[in-house]
């Protein structure tokens, strides 16, 4: 019975939240990760595309709701979230057409595009400071939980329990579906084996004739895309931060680079990792311990590897000690 | 128009801008500004010499300027003998450890033993250290921040003139650089740019987190002043005198007499750092290091050691960059961790470095002062646009309130286009280096 109770504090306190974090990193780190692959350079004005995806899906939210539209059980953002799509999507498009292209043309140096997407993040980042204000906003509006730890606890009679949230499980189905469509198009399709061979071998592709702008603006929609889902249901689990946006940048590089940079599968596999290891470092693991040892070998301290305030240093410490040991990632990256 | 007319131009015109507002604003705001300007200058240039001479991308501006913050603090701060009494001696004994287990790390690592042994040796000897640092150093650190935490809660510092924590706070960035540069160094550019992020919001969250050092997020208020207080200026017999011969308001005066004496003091930092590196950037030694920048592969067949190079600018760059942090702390007068934004502290920088034009340091100058002055006039400009668009709807418009309610974030737009319309049509900045 103990074993099961420490299962379920596990389950509840690291498990789900680090799936769920992991699930929102996975989605913002594929589009850094094919932006790379792609256009060769670290995007670093993504956080502030996926804070845009999620500022544009509260202002339709807001509409929405003012014309009481609702979506049952589930947050009313889900249903905008199409429209929130499109408009990053167009965003990413105009960033795409007035300030990289111009580079790309140009064959510039991949520091003049990090040094341009700085330009982008400082810039989107006004926008969406003047256009909703540099406040918190809450916009789930949805049932909270599926079903809580009381619950669980009076189901199982255990002293412990988890509860699902239903943003947690959103995001989790939500995540499994985008990765699958978008593994099955990067491997299954015409279009998506043509953006492979571009990231492989650009004059090769050219040579066969695949036409680079549209593979440019497609890594753009795929990305756009991904991180407007990422910003949104990172908006619904916890809260909507314009600056929290600045500050997710380095898990989700770090996620990146684990993984590989530029393979996406190591970037999907990148955001569980950074995830879960920020969790897992940072959990106090006192009353794990005390299902699990003993009754006299119980820990008097809170068993806690490193204070919560530190969960940040964990992605960096993961990023240096990959860039040491292993630049390449996981699952040696450079090519989608 | 040569070259130097141009310089003298633009330099001109800046100062015309800060009259400008010194008679339409006030002279205060004016000194204010330019006051912020030169702090702003200085981190330039810092940033210049690793962007500039080598090329390093160096994206933790933020940590090394807070990191010189923190030297203005346990500088200046006054001794807290309560708090030193009950966990002093604890934390000197864990820094001690720190100390020496980190050398013994080191010394296993270099030593002449075989891998497998070091491979098992090492982990366990940090995770001993680890052990014990926390055995010893916990309880002294929580003893500390339970005594009045309202107040006090920290162990202080040493209580020397706030001057020194000029040199101290370079000196501080300068060791944390050369700690970072060693690990990271190595990286190709933009994951350099990444890790350096990632190790600046580190030190943030220490100094957001490790109260007793800090106090953390309660901020630590009330740092003496290098120059005389208003109030003593304003009780000052000869003072008085003064003001009453001229006819000059008496409180106004005595806060731009401070201002000046301030302007004065970080002038003369501006100017001697200045100097100083541009000697550095015409020596043989800037010409290397720009070799290394253009050509690294070649520099390294010339017999260039480029690691240590890049390590030492990288050092030189971080210690700038932490003595501009401690003069910013001690010209606020306090050290608060949560106004460290990378937006406002490394990109601005970076900012004021490529617009300025890379590598040059009359650019750098220029960059600090022009990018600054527009950050602060951002939001008087951003506000006076927005009623201007705006004024044919009515003043309870819910868009009109909106809008000018964010006027203050017109500053990242802004910051954001100059930035992207520098890059395109004037890639080598208002100021292009020289060959």
């Amino acid at each position: 019975m103990d074993f099961f109770n420490a299962i379920a504090l596990i389950t509840n306190f690291i498990l789900l939240p680090g799936l769920t974090y992991g699930s929102q990193l996975a989605l913002g780190a594929l589009g850094v990760t094919l932006i790379y692959a792609v256009l060769r350079f670290s995007n670093f004005a993504h956080g502030e595309i996926m804070s845009f995806g999620a500022m544009v899906c509260i202002l339709f939210t807001w509409l929405g709701q003012s014309y009481g539209v609702s979506f049952g059980f589930l947050p009313t953002a889900l249903l905008f979230v199409p429209v929130a799509m499109i408009f990053t999507i167009l965003y990413c498009m105009l960033i795409e057409k007035f300030v990289f292209s111009y580079y790309r043309k140009k064959k510039s140096n991949p520091i003049i595009f990090l040094i341009a997407s700085i330009g982008v993040m400082f810039f989107t980042a006004g926008l969406i400071r003047f256009i909703i204000g540099p406040s918190d906003q809450s916009f789930n509006d949805g049932v909270r939980f599926i079903f809580t730890v009381r619950e669980f606890k009076t189901l199982t009679g255990l002293n412990e329990g988890f509860g699902l949230k239903t943003s947690q499980a959103i995001t989790i189905l939500t995540t499994i579906i985008l990765c699958s469509l978008l593994f099955f198009f990067l491997n299954s399709t015409r279009t998506g084996k043509s953006m492979r061979a571009f990231s492989d071998n650009e004059d090769l592709a050219l040579l066969s004739g695949i036409d680079p702008n549209k593979v440019v603006l497609l890594t753009w929609i795929i990305a756009g895309g991904l991180a407007t889902f990422a910003g949104v249901l990172y908006g619904l689990d916890k809260i909507y931060k314009p600056f929290i946006f600045l500050q997710m940048l380095l898990p989700i590089f770090s996620a990146a680079i684990v993984g590989g940079v530029g393979n996406p599968l190591g970037a999907f596999i990148g955001g569980y990792i950074i995830a879960l290891s920020e969790l897992f470092v940072t959990f106090a693991y006192k009353k794990v311990l005390g299902y699990l040892l003993p009754e006299n070998l119980e820990p008097t301290t809170m068993m806690q590897f490193l204070s919560t305030d530190y969960k940040f240093a964990v992605s960096f410490i993961i990023l240096v000690i990959v860039l040491i040991i292993k630049p390449t990632g996981i699952f040696s990256g450079k090519t989608i | 128009m040569t070259n130097i007319h141009r310089r003298a131009f633009i330099f001109f015109s800046f100062f015309i801008a800060i009259i400008f507002i010194g008679f339409f604003q006030s002279w205060n705001v004016a000194l204010g500004i330019f006051n912020l300007c030169i702090i702003s200058a200085i981190m330039a240039l810092g940033v210049n010499i690793q962007l500039g001479y080598a090329g390093i991308f160096n994206a933790g501006v933020m940590g090394f300027a807070a990191l010189g913050g923190l030297a203005a603090v346990i500088i200046s701060y006054p001794p807290v003998p309560e708090t030193i009494e009950l966990g002093g001696s604890g934390v000197f004994l864990s820094l001690v450890i720190l100390f020496v287990g980190t050398a013994t790390v080191t010394f296993i690592y270099k030593s002449s033993l075989s891998s497998s042994i070091k491979k098992l040796t090492v982990p366990l000897t940090i995770l001993m250290l680890l052990i014990l640092f926390n055995l010893v150093g916990s309880p002294a650190i929580e003893r500390i921040e339970a005594f009045e935490p309202a107040a006090s809660g920290f162990l202080g510092g040493f209580g020397l003139p706030i001057i020194l924590s000029w040199f101290v706070g370079g000196i501080l960035a300068g060791i944390v650089a050369f700690l970072i540069g060693k690990l990271t160094l190595g990286l190709r550019s933009d994951y350099l740019a990444i890790a350096t992020l990632g190790i600046a919001e580190v030190i943030i969250y220490f100094l957001k987190n490790e109260d007793w050092l800090t106090r953390g997020v309660k901020n630590v208020n009330g740092l003496p002043r290098p120059v005389p207080y208003e109030v003593d200026l304003q009780g000052n017999a000869w003072f008085i005198e003064f003001c009453d011969k001229y006819n000059f308001p008496l409180v106004e005066t005595s806060s731009i007499v401070v201002k000046i004496s301030y302007c004065l003091l970080f002038s003369g930092i501006l100017i001697t750092i200045f100097i100083l590196s541009e000697i550095a950037l015409k020596s043989p030694w800037g010409r290397m290091m720009r070799a290394i920048r253009d050509n690294e592969i070649s520099a390294r067949a010339m017999g260039k050691n480029v690691k240590a190079r890049h390590l030492e600018i990288f050092i030189i760059g971080s210690a700038i960059v932490g003595l501009a942090g401690a003069m910013l702390t001690t010209l606020e007068g306090q050290f608060t961790p949560t106004t460290y934004q990378p937006l406002r502290f490394t990109f601005t920088v970076w900012v004021m470095v490529i617009i300025g034009g890379t590598g040059n340091n009359y650019g750098s100058l220029i960059g600090g002062f022009l990018v600054w002055f527009l950050w602060v006039e951002a939001e008087p400009l951003g506000l006076y646009l927005v009623e201007l668009f705006t004024s044919p709807l009515s003043d309870t418009n819910p868009l009109r309130i909106q809008l000018i309610t964010n006027a203050a974030h017109m500053r990242y737009i802004m910051m954001g286009l100059l930035l992207l319309l520098v890059l395109r049509f004037a890639p080598k900045g208002i100021f292009p280096e020289g060959r």
